[in-house]
């Protein structure tokens, strides 16, 4: 367990300090995730040399730069590719992806399909703001239907893109939600994820008071924290009342959001495969060079 | 499982010293000779035996192969791959090379070392995917947005496809830069004699590694070690934690977005660290130029007619030679000038509508005369149809 609990004392442990203070607004949820984070690799007591961080563009794509361990801030929407990179020439590393829902599943969504789908040994931080924060409020594709974005004035009409359903969907290892209001479970639920084989993926809903909630007037950051937290149900409870509750109870909760742990399966990472893939082609080639073939 | 490059095994998987093999198959050969590790590609004609012989042999060197999803993530795998010590590699064609322009300039802008193979085809847009071409010339110079400097070569034959791959990777490790192979549908395609080198008959060049202590460590910057304005290589995982990003930074690689004085810093050494030693990077073979009066001055499988329309020209009274670009970016700017002193007469023969006759114009004597040959639609120039436009020319 850590031996450092307050969070002033897992920064001192964890952060590059000339990048400080950070580039996010007050009552963003991005910090707190980070927070989060480096509580788990410390409960974990992970060795930071031995972690890389990748991230794309947006927000959520500066956090590498606040950790003091190796990270690469790469190009939009591409981190799990280079990530990919990373891990395969150095399947040692603990590689970490911090990644938003604009960079993740709009630019990005071609390769968060495939680095699910291969199982590629990662931990994906997904935090899903609904917004394009960095660049001014334009239309995210998680945004639920109906909300405002600067690109999106008379209201959005297209369906959100479900991050968590369709990582499942694709066979990921571990996918899982949760706020960033809620302390505990994203702690264990990011500890689960960094010592999980295969691909594994925390989104965060993380509120983003500057550029969504004002774009959608919800009030002050307090409000909109309460939107979010009004929002939220467990998947047991969602299934509960999916089965037994109420037509009007079904229908709330169609608008509510799912969190928990929607996927936890062992099977072998993508380069725990590669690795016996080589491992059995060098004995297969040693024999048949011994035996004078 | 990490990798260790084993000379005799690679050897032993790549088979017969002397084989018979395609131009694509003799660049990923020289990408397993110089030690790649990490491969990250997507299938396209008429670069996609490059990817098949490195899927085939690379695993039994020890290193990966991925095919990755699209040509984005090709490059942008093998660059992560990059800064956790791999050498490592793309190979594509013109729709994918446009594709990779970002990360390309990502690459030079974050210092990383990694080849990319462009097998060019025809465009633009899809054009004609089996048929050979050199019209990225000038993207593989200028494609990716904002200054930059390029490192390229252009093989000619089957075992320059091998040597010159080697070559490639040894500048992208001595230069911290991407360094593009630029071959073609035709010599990528065809099948020759290759020599497969004795490991005492190549030069390897592996990055610095970084070994001052951490605390004094500056990754983005003149190197701490040598007189060099490449800095020294922390590969990720060995204790110095690196930050690479993609925006002007300064010397210790941290955001510093907003300064003027910053970005020219920057740039003038990205640039510099390459132009410094434009003359070293002149990398030519000299044709029949002793006595020339008129010669062509082009690269890859142009030069393969040129070489032969300097023999039927020469059988004709006339004095042609050829001067073969073997490093194209950086230009060869004084080989070009001294020829341009000699000559009366430059011709270049692309398979394009003329992309390095512009630079040769650039830097060739006024009073020597350029003639553009272009040809297009995937076909060779014949050796009979260069010699008319130096009969023309003589006259």
């Amino acid at each position: 367990m850590s031996d450092a609990k307050n969070v002033q004392a897992l920064r001192e442990r964890y952060i590059r300090k000339e990048m400080f203070p950070t580039i996010f607004c007050n009552g963003c949820g991005h910090g707190t995730a980070m927070d989060y984070v480096f509580h788990a690799i410390d409960e974990l007591g992970l060795d930071l040399s031995q972690m890389a961080f990748a991230s794309g563009i947006g927000c959520s794509s500066r956090i590498p730069g606040y950790i003091n361990a190796d990270g690469l801030h790469t190009t939009h929407g591409r981190a799990l590719a280079f990530a990919t990179g990373i891990k395969g020439a150095n399947p040692d590393l603990n590689v970490v992806v911090f990644s938003g829902d604009g960079d993740c599943v709009g630019i990005g969504g071609n390769h968060f399909i495939h680095a699910a789908r291969r199982n590629v040994d990662m931990t994906v931080i997904l935090l899903n703001n609904y917004i394009y924060g960095m660049t001014g409020g334009q239309q995210a594709p998680t945004a639920p239907v109906g909300s405002f974005a600067s690109t999106a004035p008379y209201g959005i009409i297209e369906q959100p893109f479900n991050v968590c359903e369709v990582a499942k969907a694709l066979g990921a290892a571990y996918v899982a939600r949760w706020p960033v209001s809620y302390p505990s479970q994203p702690i264990k639920s990011i500890k689960d994820a960094l010592s999980h084989e295969g691909f594994s993926l925390v989104e965060m809903m993380s509120p983003c008071p500057t550029a969504f909630g004002r774009r959608n007037r919800k009030g002050d950051i307090k409000k909109l924290w309460q939107w979010y937290d009004d929002k939220y149900i467990m998947i047991e409870d969602y299934e509960r009342i999916m089965e037994f509750g109420t037509e009007e109870e079904q229908e709330k909760a169609q608008d509510m959001i799912l969190i928990g742990v929607f996927q936890d399966e062992h099977k072998p990472g993508f380069y725990a495969e590669y690795g016996r893939l080589i491992e059995n082609l060098m004995k297969k080639d040693d024999a048949k060079w011994a035996g004078g073939g | 499982m990490k990798y260790e490059r084993d000379p005799e095994r690679i050897r032993k998987v790549l088979g017969d010293k002397v084989q018979f093999i395609q131009g694509d198959m003799a660049v990923s050969y020289g990408a397993v000779l110089a030690g790649c590790s990490f491969f990250g590609g997507y299938p396209i004609t008429p670069a996609s035996e490059v990817a098949e012989g490195i899927a085939r042999l690379l695993p039994r060197v020890g290193g990966t192969f991925i095919q990755m999803e699209d040509e984005i993530a090709g490059i942008a795998s093998a660059i992560g791959g990059a800064w956790s010590g791999a050498k490592a590699m793309t190979a594509t064609s013109g729709p994918g090379f446009s594709l990779m322009m970002e990360n390309y300039g990502y690459a030079m802008m974050t210092e990383t070392p990694v080849v990319i193979a462009n097998v060019q085809r025809t465009g633009p847009s899809t054009g004609q995917p089996t048929l050979g071409a050199q019209g990225d010339m000038m993207q593989v110079r200028w494609g990716t947005h904002g200054d930059a400097e390029a490192i390229a070569v252009a093989p000619s034959t089957v075992q320059e496809s091998l040597d010159l791959t080697i070559e490639a990777f040894n500048l992208s490790e001595k230069y911290r830069h991407p360094v593009c192979v630029m071959t073609d549908g035709e010599v990528g395609h065809l099948r020759e004699k290759v020599v497969i080198p004795e490991e005492d008959e190549i030069t390897l060049i592996d990055r610095v590694p970084a070994t001052i202590e951490r605390e004094k460590y500056i990754p983005f910057t003149n190197s701490q070690t040598r007189d060099s304005k490449v800095p020294d290589f922390a590969n990720f995982g060995t204790g110095y934690a690196t930050y690479v990003t993609g925006l002007t930074h300064n010397k210790k690689g941290l955001p510093a977005t907003d300064k003027q004085a910053d970005h020219e810093e920057l740039l003038t050494r990205l640039i510099t660290k390459i132009t410094d030693d434009r003359e070293a990077l002149e990398m030519v073979e000299e044709v029949e130029l002793e006595d020339a009066e008129v010669a062509f001055i082009t690269h890859g499988a142009s030069a393969r007619p040129a070489e032969s329309a300097v023999a039927l020209a020469r059988a004709k009274g006339i004095k042609a030679g050829l001067l073969r670009l073997q490093i194209v970016w950086p230009f060869p700017r004084s080989a070009i000038a001294r020829l341009s002193k000699q000559v009366n007469t430059i011709i270049v023969p692309e398979m394009c509508l003329g992309q390095i006759v512009h630079p040769i114009k650039e830097f060739a004597d006024p009073d020597c005369k350029i003639v553009m040959a272009p040809k297009v639609g995937g076909e060779m120039h014949l050796p009979v149809e260069l010699v008319e436009i130096i009969e023309k020319e003589a006259k």
